[in-house]
């Protein structure tokens, strides 16, 4: 199995060193050709905006939706932003999941927060930890999903955190930042076996 | 669930997010503009570029918060402001700004000639210069989650910024092969705390991001930099006194991705326009230098 990390920009590293500690091999894709022969894609935290005009200006941006549209694709934070839904809003999105999302929707620097997240999807990986540690940076929300899209988690009844539709996985935090490598192991379940 | 603001992982997260970004100087809304759409990653508000700083003489000064706020107004990117060394009253003023990151910044004029701010205090996090491991890790011990080597600011100059990044990534290295019993002498000869540099023997790397700035003025310059092996780059006067900022600042933003390809960068950095007008540091007096500025 071998992994892509999304290295135009952002918290790239710290994927790759969870998939390595996990055994994983992986490939930091910066142009097209280097999302040949993946199994799956993790799209970093970082800033949206940065990641997206670097994207389309190396012509990764169709290259991308088309690999999301046939493989496991995994955004955190700025990179579930891009795998929602058009909604002509800065910066482009891949549109590939129906989900919309709102950008820094808990506010500025000083906003963000850690916080112990019920997951009920991770319960079998859980051990004796039945919370998730969650850092949210100038976190986006995602505030709508369409109907095959299934919510994994949220804060209070209306800010959905974590959402899956089917290969599709979007965290809005930083599962990266933590010695938590659950959800590495939720989306490696994800990539079908050969 | 309880939601905690402030925690030291959350302060150093954000940092982590820059990572592989440049964090452009911006001195008016519309410069910011002109950064967020060439792919800056967070811009530094401010009233004057170090060029400028540099050229005008006088004491400089945190910026005027209206300036601060309309360029937070203007952009969704990560916004930046300086204060001056020392001066925790500017900081508390930019917290209550509610800027996203404070730098401790050696480019205005000292407000105390021996002491720092005390940045675990604060719930914004603090990006501050250092030279030297020592002076990375005093930082660091402060609260800063964020370093960045100090290169000589304005000048379009990059030898300081080699100078320092290959400073404090060559004393890693070396702090990495010293047998454990001399590292409380090391500490003590470089002047930073000794649990991090225990932290810093066992893992090889600096605790929080480091990104390099001072005198970077080209993608070639951005590349170098990424190559000795920073995490990312600020540039300041570099941008804005160019003859094409639109145009460089999108090629500084692709150099900093694609560091290590060599044909890339031949291909960004085509006609770029003039570059900002240097000033050869070995040129300047040393009453002129702002490197130095720092405990």
């Amino acid at each position: 199995m071998r992994i892509g990390i999304l290295a135009l920009q952002g918290a790239f590293i710290e994927h790759e060193k969870m998939l390595h500690n996990l055994g994983v091999e992986t490939q930091q894709v910066r142009l097209s050709q280097h999302l040949n022969g993946l199994d799956g894609l993790i799209i970093p935290g970082g800033e949206s905006t940065t990641i997206a005009k670097l994207a389309i200006d190396f012509g990764l941006f169709d290259d991308l939706k088309a690999f999301a549209s046939e493989h496991p694709v995994w955004g955190t934070c700025a990179g579930a932003i891009l795998l929602a839904k058009d909604d002509q809003s800065n910066p482009p999105r891949l549109d590939v999941m129906d989900i919309q999302i709102v950008r820094n929707a808990f506010g500025r620097q000083v906003d963000s927060f850690q916080a112990d997240l019920q997951v009920a999807a991770l319960a079998h990986l859980n051990g004796s930890n039945p919370t998730f540690p969650a850092v949210f940076i100038r976190a986006p929300i995602i505030n709508a999903v369409g109907k095959k899209v299934e919510i994994l988690a949220q804060i209070g009844f209306d800010k959905i955190v974590v959402a899956r539709q089917g290969h599709l996985l979007a965290t809005v935090f930083h599962p990266e930042l933590t010695n938590d490598d659950r959800f590495h192991r939720y989306f490696l379940e994800m990539i079908p076996s050969k | 669930m309880t939601e905690t603001t402030g925690t030291f992982a959350v302060k150093k997260g954000l940092a982590q997010m820059l990572k592989g970004g440049v964090i452009m100087d911006v001195v008016t809304a519309e410069h910011a503009r002109i950064a967020e759409d060439a792919g800056a990653c967070a811009v530094m508000a401010l009233e004057r570029v170090p060029a400028d700083i540099r050229a005008d003489g006088g004491v400089a000064r945190m910026s005027d918060p209206e300036l601060i706020l309309k360029i937070m107004d203007t952009v969704t990117i990560p916004v930046m402001a300086k204060c001056r060394i020392g001066h925790f009253v500017e900081a508390q003023i930019l917290e209550a700004l509610g800027v996203d990151y404070i730098d401790e910044s050696e480019v205005l004029t000292p407000a105390d000639e021996s002491h720092h701010i005390y940045k675990h205090d604060f719930k914004v996090p603090f990006v501050c210069g250092c030279r030297n491991l020592g002076e990375a890790l005093r930082r660091i011990g402060e609260g800063a989650a964020m370093i960045r080597t100090k290169g000589e600011a304005g000048t379009g100059d990059v030898i300081e910024a080699v100078r320092h990044a290959r400073t404090v990534l060559g004393e890693i290295r070396h702090l990495q092969t010293m047998p454990v019993e001399e590292l409380m002498t090391y500490a003590k000869m470089i002047g930073a705390p000794f649990e991090l540099v225990m932290e810093v023997h066992k893992t090889g790397t600096l605790p929080v991001v480091n990104f390099a700035a001072g005198g970077i003025a080209t993608p070639a310059d951005a590349a170098l930099m990424m190559q000795l092996g920073v995490d990312g780059v600020f540039v300041g006067s570099g941008i804005f006194k160019s003859g094409d900022p639109a145009k460089r600042a999108a090629a500084i933003v692709k150099s900093v991705t694609h560091y290590n390809e060599p044909k890339i960068l031949a291909e960004i950095s085509r006609n770029l326009g003039e570059p900002m007008v240097g000033r050869q540091i070995s040129s300047l007096p040393e009453t002129e230098l702002m490197a130095g500025r720092g405990w």
